[in-house]
């Protein structure tokens, strides 16, 4: 059994939202960068430098990428051989977060209530989905997520007779119907399976999940360069502009479902898909 | 090559802007998002005077982040326009020709763009950093309870916009798309 205190949770939080809103991650400059080699219009090319620039800047300055540094997605997988102890989890992932929000000039997105609304002031409370797995450690990723693409997103219900060519028509339907509001290029995170709740969690994860990897399942692997493919056949392109860098990826995640039914939801993330994990 | 134009938007400079030309714009702008947009049109609507003069003027739809010391603004990009379509075509109707923001307008909004000559301008969405080096001045000039999405004066100087929808309601999201798609046929 090994103690680990909350409050260097509170620590690990604060900085990963400050680390994640100045710096992407690699995987997605890379990705920006690669499909910038392959545009061909000047509108998109011309969009596509300043998307690279303006990463540069927030790089070189430590500000933010992004004016809409998100509401705070906080993952963690606690081993289920850790014992936390100094105070409430979740008070202290919040504290984390208000003290990452604040310290770090941030900009505070939270609203109190989904219908009265009323800013909270420091952008909490965060987004936490906690997993027991084995082990002694904690992984703690916070993935700040913007609402121009959330705003976006789409679950469905499918009946299982629907099958892949369901999912598939699903899929660009949402991108299209999505078109230039994400801020394109976007990030298209598909969940397929579980429970409506479990899919819509499935298609979050698939975002946080780096852009050169593949689903292990070769199946799945094959759908996802399939489906990125179609994507940048629709011609929406940077920003809605028209070209052909529409998604600079697409990944999927599955988990089993009820005998009737399928699942599926497209969780959509624009070209500043930020996430960033460290290990206690 | 981007044209130089500076504000304000008047009808004539308005009715020389098409859907797709590339602008750099410089002069005075207003900051205004979904809780101001409701604040001024609740204003308009009981007779009430708007916090600036909103003719000619040029509305930057954007929620800043904090400036950091030394820092004239934080991080500021565009955010999605469609939430404003409710308000826009009042705010065009006392004036207010130019929209700075991202994503699609519904056809109320650019039916009211046809007849007030107003101008949709693009700046990249996500390009936050970028954007706020083209902002010289910031100033808080009302709604400060509002956080984020209270109201600011801004100047910016050379800010890279994208027409997208014109006075003559020509719209690059359709056209752009339209000729990317009959290029690879």
């Amino acid at each position: 059994m090994r103690e680990i205190n909350v409050s260097t949770l509170t620590d690990v939080i604060e900085r990963l939202c400050i680390e994640a809103n100045e710096h992407l991650p690699e995987d997605v400059k890379c990705a920006i960068r690669g499909c910038r080699a392959c545009e061909d219009g000047e509108i998109a090319q011309g969009v596509l430098d300043n998307i690279i620039e303006n990463y540069e800047i927030a790089d070189n300055e430590n500000v933010p990428i992004c004016q809409d540094t998100g509401m705070a997605c906080v993952f963690l997988e606690i081993g289920q051989d850790v014992h936390l102890v100094g105070g409430d989890l979740a008070e202290a992932v919040d504290e984390g977060v208000r003290r990452g929000y604040t310290n770090g000039y941030l900009r505070k997105s939270v609203v109190k209530d989904p219908v009265r609304r009323g800013n909270t002031g420091d952008n909490t409370p965060a987004m936490l989905y906690t997993e027991i797995v084995p082990g002694e450690n904690i992984k703690v990723t916070v993935g700040p997520k913007g609402f121009g693409s959330e705003n976006m997103s789409q679950i469905r219900m499918f009946k299982p007779s629907a099958g892949l060519q369901g999912i598939k028509d699903f899929i660009i339907e949402a991108v299209e119907t999505a078109g230039p509001n994400p801020c394109p290029p976007m990030v298209v995170g598909v969940g397929i399976g579980g429970t409506f709740d479990k899919c819509a969690l499935l298609a979050k994860k698939a975002l946080m999940r780096p852009l050169d990897s593949s689903n292990p399942d070769p199946f799945y692997a094959d759908l996802e360069k399939e489906m990125l493919e179609k994507i940048n056949e629709l011609g929406i392109g940077p920003q809605g502009f028209g070209g052909k860098t529409t998604a600079i990826g697409l990944n999927i995640e599955t988990m089993p479902t009820h005998i009737a039914g399928m699942p599926c939801a497209v969780n959509i993330n624009c070209h500043v898909t930020r996430h960033k994990t460290e290990v206690i | 090559m981007a044209r130089k134009i500076t504000l304000p938007l008047t009808e004539e400079l308005a009715k020389t802007l098409h859907a797709g030309d590339q602008v750099l714009l410089t002069g005075t702008i207003y900051t205004s998002r979904d809780a101001g947009h409701k604040r001024m049109c609740e204003a308009l609507a009981k007779g009430e005077d708007i916090p600036f003069d909103p003719k000619d003027a040029t509305i930057y739809y954007v929620g800043p982040t904090p400036a950091k010391p030394g820092h004239v603004i934080g991080s500021a990009g565009p955010t999605t326009s469609g939430r404003m379509d409710a308000y826009a075509p009042t705010m065009m109707s006392v004036g207010a020709r130019g929209m700075i923001g991202k994503g699609a307008r519904l056809p109320e909004v650019v039916e009211a763009m046809k007849k007030y000559s107003g101008v949709y301008f693009g700046a990249i969405g996500g390009a936050g950093a970028l954007l706020a080096k083209c902002i010289k001045k910031a100033e808080l000039i009302a709604y400060e309870d509002l956080g984020a999405e209270a109201l600011r004066k801004l100047y910016v100087e050379d800010m890279p916009l994208v027409v997208i929808i014109d006075s003559e309601g020509n719209n690059l999201y359709e056209e752009g798309r339209k000729a990317y798609l009959d290029s690879k046929k």
